[in-house]
């Protein structure tokens, strides 16, 4: 754990614990497991969750769905740009904690720190367009009015990227949320402070509890029950393990999970945004009305 | 009421242009496939309506092969433009033989000549007239400015609608630049083959579209096939889900268009004449044969009396036979196997203590028909409210307050479609934005346009047919 041998002052350290349901306890099971830097120094003890925080977490996103969905656009914007504020806010801490986890320098930390809030405020934009975007008119051959909305496809379940503790994490769930469905990811297990960090933000930032969840942990131990959950509605497997996304996926088909594959090597985080991750986590509902006197 | 007699109005048979025989389409060309030939029956008489050469692994093989090399060679790297007028006139030819494919429909499966001839080709063209003006304006449909197709596509369709459901699949994966090898259903496989004609006809490049027959190992040998890149079913939500887990880690596209148990909400306040047409026509258009069909009414207590009166009235006067008289309403259950599977659920239905209602109606004594079936006093639990019954049969829950409205229509696995009967404006609004479900039919219902996309919810599947969102499934973007 670093300290600071030329001051008479001891710091504090922080515990760092599970984000569950607007809550920050630790593991159900009691465990925990050491998080070390890229140079195999000590930095924390991490909560190693199980599967009971799993499904917890799970009960928690899905109660808050409706919520969470049923707010206006403008308000969920207005809400992902408080989030982006506390952000900024926590800037050092979290280029310190990136630079701790990745090994990267400063100067490159502050970058990838200064993207992610970019990336979170690109997203918090996005909430009051994604209708429009995505949505239409449909010119049907008849005398009816049609139209075709998008809406949340509900609960995700997320297994954020294992090398990019933060850009990464913010660009895999910043979607989900703006989206407005609910989420439960499962942190970068050899980074998973950021993440850690990431939900003391989230928790005052006027993000209702259980909107998104964060445990840490081992991944391929909580990605088979976030898999097999009847109340997840889609996966994102960005960090899965490469030998277990099949398994995953054959697990995620037995309630039709809406997925979002492996990709073969982690991608590049810092390439601007696409539509595709606010794309895949949208249904399309489309309306007929008739017209008539 | 006044019994309205009519005179029987048969379309002629040898309008469907009937061969005794017919072969798989390969790589532009018919040709004998290498399975066992299967016998498709006219389900309205059981009598063998046609031998039809099937496919095996070697078959699937040349064709995937085929579809590859159509697709580097000629489909892909074609102009959008030069694309479009090959599906402008497979539509224009479709038009053409519109009789001929709507009677070859109805005998093959089983549908009332008016649906096969009204609805199924018409828009199985229109989807092809739809998709062929985006073939050269992809880059306007929300993708990126360039977007690429897939690849080669392997399709799996049900018995159901078997031209419409070939032309969802083949029309947007041609627009998009793709080629594909379809499998049409095993007792549905001739309109598919007639299309394929067509395709011949209109001089697609040989390889683009083929049409390989079978049975349902076919299928499972076609979206395992290693060559594919994008796999696109239509079918069970039980097959769906196997193709799911065929496809798990391959990274290769998948849409899936599943089963469904839609609500069909009738408010108190509701145009009751009006609303009592459209459940008639959600759940026994097609035979009730229909993914998205109306098979569960939640009414409003207090005129649940009244509705199903008028429902018995109605559903009285509905006239079942002949697929081919145009007079005829509700046609022929598709095979033994679904005749048998329906009967299994509503004597299920009666055991578990719903009330049934049967159609005075005569039935034919040849043939496979099901009378129109109504349940009443059914619950949240009982099978007929919660399995797929794919058949003429409708079961009446009540209810009291929107909420509970609401909450019984999505109080299941499915979210295929909804009904909802209001005359008030903001209840309609209201009930709409909270229904679980990818197409929601107000004060109308079973209504489809190339133009608007229709897909699942939850286990009904993922993905769209129609509109812009459609041709997500076939780019690369």
């Amino acid at each position: 754990m670093p300290t600071d041998p030329h001051s008479a002052r001891v710091g504090v350290a922080k515990t760092y614990k599970l984000y569950i349901g607007g809550a920050f306890p630790r593991s159900e099971s009691g465990r925990s497991y050491p998080v070390t830097g890229a140079d195999g120094e000590f930095l924390a003890n991490a909560a190693q969750g199980s599967r009971k925080d799993v499904r917890d977490a799970v009960m928690a996103a899905r109660k808050a769905t409706t919520g969470w969905a049923g707010t206006t656009a403008y308000n969920r914007g207005q809400v992902l740009y408080r989030v982006a504020e506390m952000l900024e806010g926590r800037r050092d801490q979290f280029a310190a904690e990136v630079a701790a986890a990745q090994g990267v320098s400063a100067k490159r930390a502050a970058q990838l720190t200064d993207a992610a809030i970019d990336r979170w405020v690109w997203y918090a934009g996005w909430t009051d367009k994604i209708a429009t975007v995505l949505g239409a008119a449909n010119p049907v051959a008849g005398p009816y009015q049609s139209y075709s909305v998008p809406e949340p496809t509900g609960v995700v379940g997320v297994l954020a990227p294992q090398q990019d503790a933060l850009l990464g994490l913010v660009s895999v769930l910043a979607p989900v949320i703006a989206g407005a469905n609910t989420a439960v990811v499962v942190a970068s297990q050899e980074r998973p402070l950021p993440a850690v960090t990431l939900a003391e933000v989230l928790a005052t930032s006027d993000l209702p509890g259980g909107v998104v969840n964060i445990l840490t942990g081992h991944t391929a131990e909580l990605a088979p029950w976030l898999a097999s959950h009847a109340d997840v509605d889609a996966l994102d497997l960005t960090g899965a393990a490469a030998d277990t996304a099949a398994d995953l996926e054959r697990s995620a088909a037995d309630t039709v999970k809406r997925l979002v594959h492996r990709p073969a090597t982690e991608p590049d985080f810092t390439a601007a945004p696409e539509l595709n991750r606010l794309r895949a986590f949208q249904e399309t509902k489309t309306l007929w009305h008739p017209a008539g006197r | 009421m006044a019994a309205w007699e009519y005179a029987p109005a048969p379309e002629s048979a040898a309008t469907g242009r009937l061969q005794p025989s017919y072969r798989m389409f390969l790589g532009g060309e018919f040709v004998d496939g290498s399975g066992e030939p299967l016998k498709t029956l006219n389900p309205a008489t059981e009598e063998v309506l046609a031998e039809v050469s099937t496919a095996n692994p070697s078959d699937i093989d040349d064709a995937v092969a085929a579809a590859r090399n159509a697709y580097g060679q000629v489909w892909g790297p074609m102009p959008g433009v030069e694309r479009a007028k090959y599906l402008f006139r497979i539509a224009r030819m479709m038009a053409e033989r519109s009789r001929e494919l709507a009677v070859l429909e109805t005998l093959d499966n089983g549908k009332p000549i008016r649906e096969s001839r009204d609805t199924d080709v018409p828009l199985a063209g229109a989807h092809f007239f739809y998709h062929a003006g985006w073939a050269d304006k992809l880059g306007y449909a929300g993708y990126g400015p360039d977007p690429k197709p897939l690849g080669v596509v392997g399709s799996v369709i049900p018995w159901n609608f078997p031209l419409l459901m070939a032309a969802w699949k083949i029309a947007p994966a041609l627009a998009a630049g793709n080629t594909i090898v379809l499998k049409p259903a095993e007792t549905t496989p001739l309109t598919a083959l007639v299309l394929a004609e067509i395709c011949q006809q209109a001089g697609l490049p040989p390889g683009v579209v083929n049409v390989l027959p079978g049975a349902g190992d076919v299928g499972a040998a076609l979206v395992g096939h290693p060559g594919l890149d994008k796999v696109a079913f239509t079918g069970s939500t039980d097959v769906g889900k196997q193709i799911q887990r065929t496809l798990a880690g391959t990274g290769r596209g998948l849409t899936l268009e599943l089963g469904g148990k839609a609500a069909n909400i009738v408010y108190d306040d509701a145009a009751l004449d009006q609303a009592v047409e459209g459940v008639v026509n959600g759940i026994f258009f097609n035979q009730g044969h229909v993914c998205c069909a109306g098979s569960r009414l939640l009414v409003q207590e207090s005129v649940a009396e009244e509705l199903v009166e008028l429902l018995q009235a109605r559903i009285s006067t509905l006239r079942i036979g002949d697929p081919l008289d145009k007079n005829t309403d509700v046609g022929a259950i598709n095979s033994r196997a679904q005749l048998e599977k329906i009967t299994e659920l509503t004597a299920a239905g009666e055991t578990e203590g719903a009330t049934r209602w049967t159609s005075p109606c005569p039935v034919p004594q040849r043939g496979l028909f099901f009378p129109p079936t109504l349940f009443t006093g059914v619950e949240q639990s009982m099978r007929i409210a919660r399995e797929e019954i794919f058949g003429p049969v409708l079961s009446v829950l009540t209810f009291r307050t929107p909420d509970e409205a609401v909450a019984k229509a999505n109080d299941t696995r499915y979210g295929l479609s909804a009904g909802i009967w209001t005359e008030k404006g903001s209840r309609m609004l209201w009930t709409a934005q909270r229904l679980r479900a990818g197409v929601v039919w107000e004060n109308t219902f079973n209504r489809f346009d190339p133009t608007a996309p229709f897909g699942g919810y939850k286990e009904s599947g993922f993905g769209r047919e129609g509109g812009r969102a459609g041709l997500e499934a076939y780019l690369a973007h």
